[in-house]
């Protein structure tokens, strides 16, 4: 596999007058996991977003591989085939999954191989138990979404984006909306892909993920990206007052 | 009893055109009124403008004036229809923006999380829309769909007054050449009562079918 790298210059993103992201930059090796943190409403999901363009950016750039993404060239749209074609080699998992409820997990996972990738379908089926087996599924293929557990579901919904093999994976919060028992087999399912060399980009409130697997921390307050290190310094010696503040809190909420 | 041997005949083939009638209807109404939604949905606002105009046309006038412009005026733009063809237009037109609005409630229905994981493969809006977004619009707009077919065979009524001979136009000829207005009524409303009574029941168990892996909960 090979893995990729993504560079994010000087992007800001507006709801209307509202400014969600204030000149961010940022440098996502190939290979490695950065982790997003920073308090409710800083921008994160809103920048993980902009990677592979499900929300537009409103200025800078941000390139994959060295391709900007959503816009030809500063300015002027991309068009709907070349921007497939780039979310193509990105996988997406969400913090509510979202698995299609009318098919079965194994369903899930083939639809974008038959639809986007134009398999047949008796490999796309191949290939869909091959990537619900790595997630440790192999017996849950035939159930619908409803008849899986949180968990179950966000393997799923990790299944459905590695069995595309893609070169960079977006992560939003994916063990927020799970029971406490849950998070531990979704999060092993994420290191394990870490230990392939995938390029991971994470949002998350794990800090023990973050400090654990990240090979670099980027925190964010109000639309900026105050700092970006590796998880020893952001997490355990943060110089920028806005990180240990968060860090307190963290740490006050999680104690009892 | 000669009643039923002089009329039945007649009465059956009514019956069945407006069966026919129905059944055309619903299905042409409900193909304009989903491409109706999907232009709203993904089309410009000038188009979006131009269809709300549409709607309220269709919406605010009566069915029965609809049908009369249509076949008597049609011709005077050009527009020279039978009877059937033009029952069945009028039918889909009138039907169309109920059609449009019970899809596009049933649009909103999908969560965007569903939408956007397909986008996220890099799914194409058509296979989006036809894979994804209309199976999951089905099962909120489903009811809503097959009450509004049940109301439309009530329409069907209507199309006698261009002389489709469907079963209003049979029964009505029947009770003017016999005065026997209760048999003939009781007829109408027997068929009527069966034909309802068939599409709820159908409409019910493609609901079961549809939702059937939603409400599932372990
Ligand atoms: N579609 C939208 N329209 C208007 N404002 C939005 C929209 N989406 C997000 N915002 C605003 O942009 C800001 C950043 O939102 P974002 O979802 O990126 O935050 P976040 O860091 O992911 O927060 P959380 O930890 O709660 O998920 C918030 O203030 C939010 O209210
Ligand atoms: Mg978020």
């Amino acid at each position: 596999m090979q893995a990729s790298s993504v560079e994010i210059r000087n992007v800001s993103k507006f709801y209307g007058p509202f400014q969600a992201l204030r000149d961010v930059n940022l440098s996502i090796p190939p290979g490695k996991v950065t982790c997003l943190i920073g308090p409710s409403g800083s921008g994160k999901s809103t920048l993980l977003r902009c990677i592979n363009f499900l929300e537009d950016y409103s200025a800078g750039e941000i390139r994959i591989d060295g391709r900007m993404i959503g816009y030809e060239a500063p300015g002027r749209r991309m068009r709907g085939r070349a921007l497939r074609e780039m979310r193509r080699s990105i996988g997406m998992v969400f913090q509510q999954f979202n698995l299609w409820p009318h098919m079965t997990a194994r369903e899930n996972v083939a639809e974008g191989l038959i639809r986007v990738r134009g398999l047949s379908r008796p490999d796309a089926a191949g290939r869909a138990a091959d990537a619900l087996a790595k997630v440790g599924l192999a017996d849950k293929m035939d159930n619908h979404p409803s008849r899986l557990s949180g968990g179950q579901q966000q393997r799923v919904a990790i299944a459905r984006a590695i069995a595309m093999e893609p070169r960079l994976m977006l992560f939003d919060e994916p063990t927020s909306a799970l029971d406490p028992e849950l998070v531990g087999e979704v999060l092993h399912v994420m290191k394990a892909l870490a230990g392939e060399g995938m390029t991971m980009v994470v949002v998350t409130h794990e800090m023990g993920f973050a400090s654990h697997v990240a090979d670099q921390v980027a925190f964010m307050e109000r639309g900026e990206l105050v700092g970006v290190d590796t998880p020893g310094r952001i997490l355990h010696q943060p110089e920028d007052p806005r990180i240990q503040g968060f860090l307190r809190t963290y740490h006050e909420r999680n104690s009892f | 009893m000669d009643l039923l041997q002089t009329y039945g005949p007649a009465l059956l083939r009514g019956f069945g055109v407006t069966v026919l009638c129905w059944a055309l209807g619903t299905l042409f109404g409900m193909t304009l009124g989903l491409l109706i939604a999907l232009m709203r949905h993904y089309g410009p606002r000038w188009l979006n403008w131009i269809i709300q105009v549409y709607i309220e046309v269709i919406r605010g006038t009566p069915f029965l004036v609809q049908l009369f412009v249509l076949y008597y005026g049609g011709p005077l733009i050009g527009l020279r229809l039978d009877a059937v063809p033009a029952g069945l237009l009028g039918l889909t037109l009138y039907g169309s923006p109920y059609f449009a609005e019970i899809f596009r409630s049933g649009f909103r229905a999908v969560a965007p999380g569903q939408i956007e994981a397909a986008r996220a493969i890099g799914m194409s809006e058509p296979s989006i829309v036809r894979r994804i977004l209309l199976p999951l619009s089905l099962v909120s707009a489903l009811p809503a769909l097959v009450n509004f077919s049940i109301i439309l065979t009530k329409e069907t009524v209507i199309l006698s007054i261009i002389t489709v001979p469907e079963l209003m136009y049979q029964v009505s000829r029947m009770s003017a050449e016999t005065f026997r207005f209760v048999e003939a009524n009781l007829v109408l409303a027997l068929f009527f009562w069966g034909l309802v009574e068939t599409i709820s029941r159908l409409g019910r168990r493609l609901e079961t079918r549809i939702t059937k892996h939603l409400l599932e909960r372990t």
